[in-house]
Parts: C-alpha cells; structure tokens; sequence
C-alpha cells in the first residue's frame, strides 16, 4: 500500500485501483479502535458539514454515516427528499448547489436513479460519496464487506466468495465484484436464472443456479436481501419457494460446508433468504459487518475530505 | 541535504537511554503506576527501549502502548492530501496512571501537544511527563520536557535526522543541512 488519495469523490469501486482499495481498508483499520475508546471522537474532521442527501429510505446506511461523521467530529445534517424541496420540483444537480452555497464540505449521496452521484459529483466542487445509486453501487457497503472478511481471513488474495441472491437489483453485489476481484479474491453468484443479470460475467463472476455449488468451496457467503418491493416484473419467486430453493440453512451449510462465514447487508428476512438459526449462529458475521461500517465510511470520509481542500486552495 | 554532523552514535544513544531511564525512576520513585506511550514512529522504539532499560534497573517491566496524532495534527487543513492514518495500540487503562510520552525529536511543540490532546481522549492519567531524545529548540508552544537525551541548538535551516535499527538500520542522531 502505498501513495496518498487523490480523489474527490468515492462514486464506485470500480473506479478505484487496488491501491487505493488498500488504502481506504488500512485507514479503517486505524479508525476502528476510535469506536473502542471512552471517548469516541477524534477531532479529523472538525468544522466540516457532511450532508445526508437521501432520496430512497435508509435507516442503516444513513446511520452509519452519521455515527462515523460525528466520531470525526464534523457537523451533520440530514436530508430526506420526502421532505425537502425535490418535491417541488427542484433537480439533484440544483439542490446540490444549494448545498454548496450552504458552505457544505462533503454531500453523501443515496439515490434510486444509477449514476446519480457522479452527476452530481461533477456539477459540484465539494466532495461526494456515494451511498448507493440505483442498482449501479454501494461502494461502502462492499467495502465493509471486505473490510470484515479481511478481519476474519486475514487476506483477501485468493480467497472465495460467494454471493447469493436478487443479484440483478443489486449494487451490493456489483460494489462487492469489483472489489473483490480487484484484490484477487475469486467471487460465485448464485441466484434464480431471471435475477442474474446477462453481464454479470464480465465483470469477473462465476454465475451458478445451484447454491450447494456456491456453499461448497466458498470462505464465505454474503446473502442478500430479496428486494420483493423492486419487483416489477414478477421475475421473483415466491417467499416459501426461494426460501427452499436458495435459503441459507443449517442443514444445507452442514451438507456443504460448516465453516463458512456467514455476511449480510441488513435487513435480514428471517425465513426468506437466511434461517434464523444461521443468521445468529457463530460463523455469523452480521453484527460485526454493522460495527466495521462505521470504521469504513470515517475511512472514506476522511480521505475525501483532504481532497476538497487542496481543490479549494488552488482557486483561491 | 547534506550531512553536517554526527551527534549521536550507537553508543552514546544507549548511554543517554539509560539515563533517561534512571532519571524517569528517581523522579516518579519506581515503577509503580508508570507506562510509556511512543508517538509513532521513532517514538515508538524509543519507548520500547526506554522500558527495556527500566526492567534492566528495576527488574519490572511498564506498560507500552503507541500513539499515532494523525488525526490530532493541527495542520490538516492546510496539507494537501491527508496523510497516512496509522494505528494506535494503548492495551491499557490510563487513568490515574503516570504516562510518559516519548519522541524523538522535540522541535514546534506542535506534535505533543497533539498528543496531549489525543492522550486526554484515553482517561484521565494522574500525570503526562515528555522524554525526547533529541531537543532542538525553536518551540512554537508552551511545551518543554521532563527528560532530555542530548539538547542540540539547531537554525532553522538544518533539520535533525534520528536513525534507529528497527527503522533505519543503524542508530545515529545527525544534522542535516541545505546544500
């Protein structure tokens, strides 16, 4: 790892290199121990306002953003779009102005549209991140991901991931292909033939139909959420029937493989993607991801914040 | 840069380590309630070495924990890019306890006073007390230490260099001038 970070924005993962994927885990691994202290605060970030722009529901994520915020000690406002301006009309590339005129340092920014906050992040000189667009990417959620299988692993290089679930719905899944793969880990999707997306191959993914297949020789499965409400199509199968079909349950582990860790974004749905049992069972790494997040996104915010500030000084 | 002059060599690290660890035992009477924080990097094997001395001396050894400021600096606003974050390891309580902050070198102030703020974040120590290595002057806070291996008045053109083995692989203090 080597090299400062020089970019404005964190917009994806498939923009990143390597090193800077290396980079943004070994600053997490710094920060984690902020969280562990009596005082959980340190003052990186003082002065700054972080903006939550969100324009889909999210409890989790814009948390998680707001703890890791004020654990930098930045000011930090949130915007639902519900109740804000969008509804009457005003335009993502509008209300981010605005938000600049309000001197705010870093928009972070959820949308349901794909590639709404690189649009934004190029009609604004502050800093975005990218807190999921559409189905495009989720960038800190994957890096929580691998954040945490590194903790558990103690590498990346080389290790096999399996992801199962909507992977056609989901931004989890591509942030997690791209980063993944980009740090040599080798990544299997497992879903029913109408939610896997036709490119999801060249992005460097095995595609199976066949979750003991996906069990057998993984290190770890994350399971995702089956996104009932995105489905338009009705490409969905029932609850009952993907739960037989593709559930993660003690049986089928102990059948496949009993070491496996065990990852979920959140929310679970107990009895539809994961049993209740694996989901509080010993190789369940689920909490831990939620805690990591927090590490991971101070992480990102840190770093985007240092670059702002030298866009700021060269117009001066 | 060129190499002005050698002040330190291996030796004379050594000697002044001893003594530094002689004087932090006479003047807190021991090693009760003692520990030893390293502002990373050099800081770190310093202190090391530091309770490596005190267990020769007492036959006890203190606690050691590393302090990175990173995101204590006062000046990240101004610097370009954000520097590199690294890892501070305290496994122990501070409160109550006598902390010795150790660095290598003591120039601005600036880095021990971002460490004061950091070590404040930790508890409630009964006591902080500064050892350096290497004391240069040219202060820019109030801030002085309690133990002092070699005191070098320097300009402010000239920079000190501190070499260690477990960073640099050999132990030398040299002043370093503008060509």
């Amino acid at each position: 790892m080597s090299g400062l970070w020089t970019k404005k924005d964190l917009l994806g993962l498939e923009d990143l290199s390597k090193d800077e994927l290396e980079l943004i885990l070994s600053t997490a691994e710094s920060f984690k121990e902020v969280s562990t202290r009596e005082i959980k605060k340190v003052p990186a970030l003082r002065g700054k306002t972080v903006l939550n722009l969100f324009y889909e529901p999210s409890t989790r994520t814009r948390v998680s953003f707001e703890v890791a915020a004020k654990r930098l000690s930045a000011d930090v406002i949130n915007i639902a779009a519900e109740t804000s301006s969008v509804r009457k009309g005003e335009t993502l590339i509008d209300t981010g102005r605005n938000l600049e005129a309000l001197k705010a340092d870093i928009i972070v920014v959820r949308h349901n549209a794909s590639g709404a906050a690189a649009i934004l992040a190029r009609h604004v000189n502050i800093s975005v991140v990218n807190a999921g667009d559409g189905w495009h990417e989720h960038p800190t959620q994957a890096l929580l991901d691998i954040f945490t299988l590194k903790e558990k692993l103690g590498r990346i290089d080389g290790i096999k991931v399996s992801i199962v679930g909507d992977i056609a719905h989901s931004r989890v899944a591509r942030s997690n292909i791209w980063g993944l793969t980009k740090l040599g880990a080798q990544v299997m999707v497992c879903a029913p033939e109408l939610l896997i997306p036709p490119a999801i191959e060249k992005m460097g993914a095995r595609v199976t139909h066949d979750i003991d297949e996906a069990l057998c020789n993984a290190d770890a499965v994350n399971i995702l959420r089956m996104q009932f409400e995105r489905d338009e199509k009705g490409a969905f199968p029932n609850k009952q029937e993907y739960f037989k079909r593709f559930g993660i349950t003690e049986e089928r582990l102990k059948k496949n493989n009993k070491n496996i860790i065990i990852m979920h974004p959140g929310p679970i749905n107990r009895g539809i993607e994961i049993s209740s049992e694996i989901a509080d069972c010993k190789n369940s790494v689920i909490l831990e991801q939620v805690t990591n997040g927090i590490a991971v996104r101070m992480a990102v915010l840190f770093l985007v914040s240092g670059v702002q500030e030298k866009k700021d000084e060269a117009t001066d | 840069m060129r190499e002005k002059a050698k002040i330190l060599d291996k030796d004379t690290i050594a000697r002044s380590l001893m003594r530094m660890a002689h004087e932090i035992l006479e003047k807190n009477k021991g090693t009760q309630n003692l520990c030893l924080i390293g502002i990373r990097n050099r800081g770190v094997y310093l202190a090391s070495r530091l309770a490596g001395c005190m267990e020769k001396i007492e036959n006890r050894r203190v606690a050691v924990g590393t302090l990175d400021i990173t995101l204590y600096r006062d000046d990240l606003t101004l610097i370009a890019a954000q520097p590199v974050v690294h890892k501070t390891e305290i496994g122990f309580d501070i409160s109550d306890k006598i902390v010795v902050l150790v660095d290598d070198v003591l120039y601005s102030g600036r880095t021990v006073r971002s460490a004061l703020d950091a070590l404040i974040d930790f508890g409630r120590p009964r006591s902080i007390q500064l050892a350096v290595l290497v004391d240069r002057g040219h202060r820019e806070l109030p801030v002085r230490a309690d133990f002092v291996g070699k005191n070098i008045p320097t300009s402010k053109k000239e920079m000190i260099e501190v070499r260690l083995v477990e960073s640099d692989g050999k132990d030398e203090v040299v002043i370093m001038e503008k060509d």
